[in-house]
């Protein structure tokens, strides 16, 4: 397996806040990585570095081979902020169009889309009258138009319902098998079975990285939150 | 360049425009408005009358769209859009353009409303061509669109863009021969407007009004303007942030 992503002594150092000292992190292509802390910890700066998004103070990041904010990776990488990054005065399909058009391509395939994150009753809904969670569904398509190879959610699947949640980890693991691969972020432990591997995270640090069964065995304990706790508590 | 995503910029800029209708009203029954109290306020003085709300008719596109574009390009900041465009494949050029082209067709239905307002029932005598007039109030728009997306990124809230209006175009709004005529102000007053974007835009829309003079220099000024503007306020959309 290849790394589609690899980052190498990642350092961030914002005003006087170190947010992140020489981080590493490998994803392999066609997995599910699960950024796994609590608010603060530096999940969104990662994914913004490697987005390309984030001015780095020391380190390096690879996408696909080559350096994260190259021209030739905009095609093929998307990237969901936390906050629903989508114009809350357009509807709902006018935001896919949109961001399909900014790929250079017409979307034939809104309907589609939206059918995918529940939203097609939502179609010509203006986004700001959209409740929480409509809004994180359409942030979320706006990310898939096109044929990105890498996506990039930051907390694609907070405050939404477990029906729907579970219905987008299965959507998820549809994209992996095309071959996609998949930076996810998210502060509720519960998600990280969905992943194939997973970083936990803790003040810009990493607490702990393996597959979900490594992360229980190394710790003893079946509950997530637990395997949390226990590693940070550990001695 | 490719032209679907020249375009997707512009077309949706006018659906944002198209969903917000009062906007859309103020932009075009506001100058209306001023236009009428200022009939009212010069009515035993035609002459002066004749002489300020020509002016204003290259003032207004300058001022609405100052507003909108440091509002709008501030919103897309902070709303994280702005981001999510600058990281796909769309270049700075395609994303201003699209703005250009949305916030010109904009400011040409402006134009058209408000000076065939102030030439029919207000009885503005328009001795050049009524399209010279919306020819200027187009490149007047476009002037303050450059204007406010440079400005935008000095801002950090929609509260602070809005300051900028009067730092950056109220000195200008006094020294572009609007109040007095510039030949007639203190010599330095007068240097100091030779190098204000507003002054050439007042000029040439003081020509066409008039039917005399060539406004071939003013319109090459301002292109200068426009240019120089608009590769200022391309180098504030910044792609990594701290």
């Amino acid at each position: 397996m290849t790394s589609a992503i690899s980052v190498t002594d990642l350092t961030v150092i914002r005003g006087r806040t170190r947010i992140l000292s020489e981080f590493n992190l490998e994803v392999e292509s066609g997995a599910i990585l699960g950024l796994l802390g609590p608010s603060g910890s530096g999940k969104t700066t990662i994914m913004r570095s490697v987005a390309g998004l984030q001015r780095l103070t020391g380190g390096s990041i690879k996408v696909l081979g080559t350096l994260a904010g190259d021209k030739s990776l905009r095609s093929r990488i998307s990237y969901s902020t936390q906050d629903a990054s989508i114009y809350r005065d357009l509807t709902c399909s006018e935001n896919i169009d949109y961001f399909a058009a900014l790929q250079g391509h017409v979307s034939s395939s809104t309907d589609e889309i939206l059918e995918l994150v529940d939203l097609s009753r939502n179609r010509k809904q203006i986004a700001a009258t959209l409740s929480g969670g409509e809004r994180a569904r359409l942030a979320l398509a706006t990310a898939l138009v096109g044929k990105p190879e890498i996506l990039i959610l930051d907390e694609p699947t907070v405050g939404l319902d477990p029906l729907l949640r579970r219905d987008l980890w299965s959507l998820f693991h549809r994209f992996t098998d095309e071959g996609k691969t998949l930076l996810v972020s998210s502060h509720m432990m519960e998600e990280a079975d969905h992943c194939d591997e997973l970083v936990l995270l803790r003040d810009g640090s990493i607490l702990a990285k393996g597959t979900p069964r490594e992360l229980r065995t190394q710790t003893g304990v079946e509950n997530m939150d637990a395997v949390f706790i226990s590693l940070v508590e550990k001695p | 360049m490719n032209p679907l995503r020249t375009f997707a910029s512009a077309k949706r800029i006018l659906l944002q425009l198209k969903h917000d209708p009062r906007s859309m009203a103020l932009i075009i029954v506001a100058p209306c408005l001023l236009m009428t109290i200022l009939k009212f306020v010069y009515w035993s003085q035609p002459q002066v009358f004749q002489n300020v709300a020509g002016s204003l008719l290259g003032v207004f596109p300058m001022l609405v769209m100052f507003l909108i574009t440091s509002v709008a390009t501030l919103r897309e900041r902070t709303s994280g859009t702005l981001e999510r465009v600058l990281i796909s494949p769309v270049t700075k050029f395609e994303f201003i353009f699209g703005y250009a082209v949305a916030f010109g067709i904009a400011s040409a239905v402006q134009a058209i409303v408000v000076s065939t307002y102030a030439i029919g029932p207000l009885g503005l005598n328009v001795i050049g061509s009524q399209t010279g007039l919306i020819f200027v109030a187009i490149l007047d728009a476009l002037l303050g669109l450059a204007l406010g997306l440079f400005v935008s990124s000095f801002a950090k809230t929609e509260f602070q863009a809005i300051q900028f209006l009067p730092i950056v175009l109220l000195p200008q709004l006094l020294l572009s021969g609007l109040l007095a005529p510039r030949e007639a102000m203190p010599r330095i007053l007068e240097s100091i407007s030779n190098f204000l974007p507003l002054s050439y835009a007042v000029d040439a829309t003081k020509k066409v009004l008039i039917g005399q003079g060539s406004i071939t220099n003013d319109f090459l000024i301002i292109s200068l303007f426009l240019v120089f503007l608009l590769g200022a306020g391309s180098l504030t959309l910044r792609r990594t942030t701290k």
